[in-house]
């Protein structure tokens, strides 16, 4: 791998892929973002505890953007993600304290694979529905949605506390790095910690980086999202790829609620409402196109953080009121959207006069 | 099977319902030759394509291909590929957002990891052996079109094909990248590719082909070595009738003679995509706007029609100073246009062939005026008549019917608001012989009917026989205007080249 490396850099260099200009853009704002916390709320935003809190709290909408990304770019949208979610957690909360497996690790495993055969089902359907009998992907996701939301009522109403030691021992365990630390006020070392879920999201965000750039898949999945047509003739199974793609972003899912899930131990109807929309905008602020064929999941993955960040800041300043967030969020994929679009216009008129 | 023959296909059959596409149709092409593909709209050529390359099943006949025992079986367009059939489209099916290399490489067999390093080793060598201008990390988008073009026969030769489609290549080229691809085509002939080439553009068949064959109606007219054939001969078998219709049209060609009132006048003229520019048009004139692709001879007539957005300059209409910032103040001052791009700009591809025809109609009208159905019955009626629009009903969608009937379709669309002033942006790009002829005779006729045209087209004989003005382009800029005995191709290309006067 690292003789690739060697040798990529060597390659001259060409102009930035729009794929890549806007997601230059997005970490661009996201370190001018996170700088601006840093000098004029200081505190917290000083540590690195504090960049590692925004991945804790997190680590369940960085997947589910991946998992988005991965259908935006081909084209597809996928708006049932935060649904799975939802039925996941409630799921595997309620199998965690009924099923009677106590404690060992063999109650986790199972839990996790019931998370991610949910995903499964939920991605292999539509996928199928999508795919194969060519019905419109926003109809059958939102169909996705009220099934999953549906579900998890029908599971549990009331909200569901985990009571499974094992689990609960297991969600506690954190990632300590000493070096990115803080020393307290009395000398003691504080290291920066990281939970199992961040971690997770953070390979998944790596392999999915890979699978997009340089798996065979991945290649045909932008193909498919830059010209359907053109990749059915250049000899892309057109179907099967966009098939794959729902199974992986519904598999995601699953996962994400399981990571959810670790985050807090507890299922409830209202978990992950809405989060397929912040998934959707982190996409988007990422540079991923709704139209397909272009995005990039290191720019989802700041799209992530840029929102968390808004979160965070409007959490510790006096405007701590849900509609300041929302409102900062509005304004946000607005100011992105128009960004991109004065961007990618003023390419294309530059490469029109250029040629 | 013939010796030397890479590809025989025998006695195809295909039809849709209600009509016949293709029967019994031979075709054969020799190892090394350029072999045209002629006929007009509806006469098979895309069918018969489609055939040999998966997209249709063929319903009798058999294909034979050099290498495979029997007959070859051919059921989808990967089959085709690995029969070493690889078609190049008009439209270019390729992916804009990825690079040249990976265009060049993509859906082949490929390993389950992309190995970029081999992909762009690969891809610039083959770019180099063919001289193809184009760098393997480029994205595909930042390429001209011509250059796209050429990336897809690369990719297509890479895959050793032993035939090589190009359907309609040439028709979004302007003259130096034809040449380009035509140099391209010659190499790839000397390799012993079987190239079948389709186009409408009568000069380049001449310039590139070996052999020729002609179908029409679906069926087999004959197959011809190109010095046998002389131009006349091609037109006339393609349309099946003698050139009473040529002889007929020189005959029209003494042009409408203009009458003295200035229907439409610009002074200054400009738009976010074109110059400033003076331009005057009297009534019953018929003229042309002339040059290069990209000189600015569309841009100009967008500006004329509002169609860009409009930067400065003084208009008037019949005399009287009006202000056209939008295609609807120009709809309002009686002037219409068919634009270029029929396709983007054009047709409701959705839409029927009646409610495409009374659209602009109904936008002078107004959209809380509905028109009346029985009165969008009789107008479409009336013009799929009088234009012989060939249309199954005039409820079907106006996409499935063939490049020359849509552009009628549009046409209709202008000439039942009875504009004064028509603007005529290529009408006859891409669509056959017969209907180029219809068109043009049409515009004559207009004009003797005191409307003033506006006739833009790439080619400059049908031009020549249309306009009694030629105002000539070059770098967005007018460099001249012809008149009567100027009106030759050779003082066209003159003043194109160098430039009359100022």
């Amino acid at each position: 791998m690292s003789m690739k490396k060697a040798s990529v850099s060597k390659r001259r260099r060409e102009p930035l892929t729009d794929s890549q200009l806007l997601m230059t853009i997005t970490i661009g704002i996201f370190a001018v973002m996170y700088a601006a916390a840093m000098i004029f709320m200081g505190g917290g935003f000083l540590r690195t505890q504090q960049f590692f809190d925004l991945l804790n709290d997190n680590a369940a909408l960085i997947i589910i953007s991946c998992s988005l990304t991965i259908v935006m770019i081909g084209g597809g949208i996928n708006i049932s993600v935060g649904g799975v979610i939802g039925l996941t957690v409630m799921a595997c909360a309620l199998f965690l304290n009924n099923s009677g497996i106590q404690n060992g690790p063999l109650g986790i495993l199972l839990t996790l694979l019931l998370a991610l055969g949910i995903g499964l089902a939920f991605g292999v359907l539509q996928g199928f529905l999508i795919s194969y009998l060519e019905i419109q992907p926003f109809i059958v996701t939102l169909a996705g949605m009220f099934l999953s939301r549906g579900l998890t009522t029908m599971l549990s109403v009331n909200p569901v506390k985990v009571t499974h030691e094992g689990f609960l021992a297991l969600v506690k365990n954190r990632l300590a790095i000493p070096w990115l630390g803080y020393t307290a006020k009395n000398g003691n070392l504080i290291p920066a910690k990281l939970e199992i879920g961040a971690v997770v999201a953070l390979l998944i965000v790596v392999l999915v980086y890979f699978m997009l750039r340089n798996a065979k898949l991945g290649r045909h999945i932008y193909a498919l999202g830059g010209n359907q047509q053109s990749a059915l003739m250049l000899g892309i199974n057109v179907k099967r790829t966009r098939f794959i793609s729902y199974v992986i972003s519904g598999l995601l899912s699953g996962l994400a609620g399981f990571v959810f899930l670790m985050h807090k131990p507890a299922g409830n109807a209202s978990v992950a409402m809405r989060s397929e929309m912040d998934a959707i905008a982190a996409s988007i602020i990422g540079g991923t196109l709704l139209t397909g064929g272009v995005g990039n999941v290191i720019g989802t993955f700041f799209g992530t953080m840029i929102l968390a960040t808004i979160q965070k800041i409007i959490a510790l300043s006096p405007l701590n009121e849900s509609w300041w967030q929302e409102m900062a969020n509005g304004a946000m994929l607005g100011l992105f959207i128009l960004l991109q679009s004065v961007v990618l216009s003023s390419r294309k008129k530059k490469a029109r006069t250029t040629s | 099977m013939q010796g030397d023959a890479v590809l025989t296909m025998r006695g195809i059959c295909k039809s849709f319902p209600g009509t016949k596409a293709l029967n019994h149709v031979d075709f054969t092409l020799r190892k090394g030759e350029i072999h045209a593909l002629m006929g007009e709209n509806g006469a098979g050529k895309s069918t018969l394509i489609k055939v040999l390359t998966g997209v249709y099943e063929k319903e009798e006949g058999s294909i034979h291909i050099e290498g495979i025992e029997g007959e070859a079986h051919i059921h989808s367009p990967q089959d085709a590929q690995n029969a070493g059939i690889s078609t190049v489209y008009q439209e270019i099916t390729l992916c804009p957002n990825l690079t040249v290399a990976e265009n060049m490489f993509i859906g082949r067999d490929e390993e389950m990891v992309v190995h970029w390093k081999d992909y762009e080793k690969k891809a610039a060598a083959i770019l180099n052996n063919l001289g193809i201008p184009a760098r393997p990390r480029q994205e595909l988008s930042s390429c001209s079109l011509a250059v796209q073009q050429m990336v897809a026969i690369a990719r297509a030769v890479d895959m050793n094909c032993k035939v090589l489609i190009l359907d309609e290549p040439t028709s979004s080229l302007d003259e130096k990248e034809v040449e380009m691809l035509f140099g391209l085509m010659r190499d790839l002939k000397n390799r012993g590719v079987g190239i079948v080439f389709v186009t409408h553009f009568l000069e380049q068949v001449y310039a590139v082909s070996d052999r020729i064959t002609v179908l029409r109606n679906g069926e087999l007219v004959g197959e011809y070595p190109v010095q046998e054939l002389p131009q006349v001969e091609l037109v006339a078998k393609m349309m099946g009738k003698d050139l009473n219709d040529m002889a007929q049209l020189e005959q029209l060609g003494q042009k409408s003679v203009p009458g003295e009132e200035t229907v439409y006048e610009a002074e200054r003229l400009s738009s976010s995509d074109s110059k400033p520019f003076n331009f005057r048009i009297r009534k019953g004139e018929v003229n042309g706007f002339t040059g290069l692709l990209g000189s600015g001879r569309s841009e100009s007539v967008r500006a004329i029609f509002g169609a860009d957005r409009v930067t400065g300059g003084r208009v008037k209409v019949h005399g009287k100073e009006v202000k056209i910032a939008k295609p609807h103040d120009a709809m309002k001052n009686g002037i219409g246009y068919l634009p270029e791009d029929r396709k983007r700009d054009g047709i409701i591809a959705d839409l029927s062939v009646r409610d495409n025809i009374i659209l602009a109609m109904q936008v002078m009208k107004g959209f809380f005026h509905p028109m009346r159905r029985s009165d969008m019955e009789k107008f479409a009626d009336e013009y799929v008549k009088a234009l012989s629009i060939k249309t199954a009903s005039k409820d079907t969608p106006v996409g499935s019917l063939s490049g020359g009937n849509q552009q009628k379709v549009i046409l209709a669309r202008w000439l039942l608001t009875h504009p004064d002033y028509l603007i005529l942006d290529e009408p006859t790009r891409g669509i056959d012989v017969g209907t180029k002829l219809e068109i043009q005779k049409l515009v004559l006729k207009l004009a003797e009917e005191n409307m003033s045209v506006t006739f833009i087209s790439s080619e400059i004989e049908e031009m020549l026989r249309t306009c009694s003005r030629l105002i000539v382009m070059r770098d967005r800029n007018i460099v001249g205007e012809l008149t009567g005995d100027e009106l030759t191709q050779a003082h066209v290309m003159k003043t194109i080249a160098g430039g009359v006067r100022q």
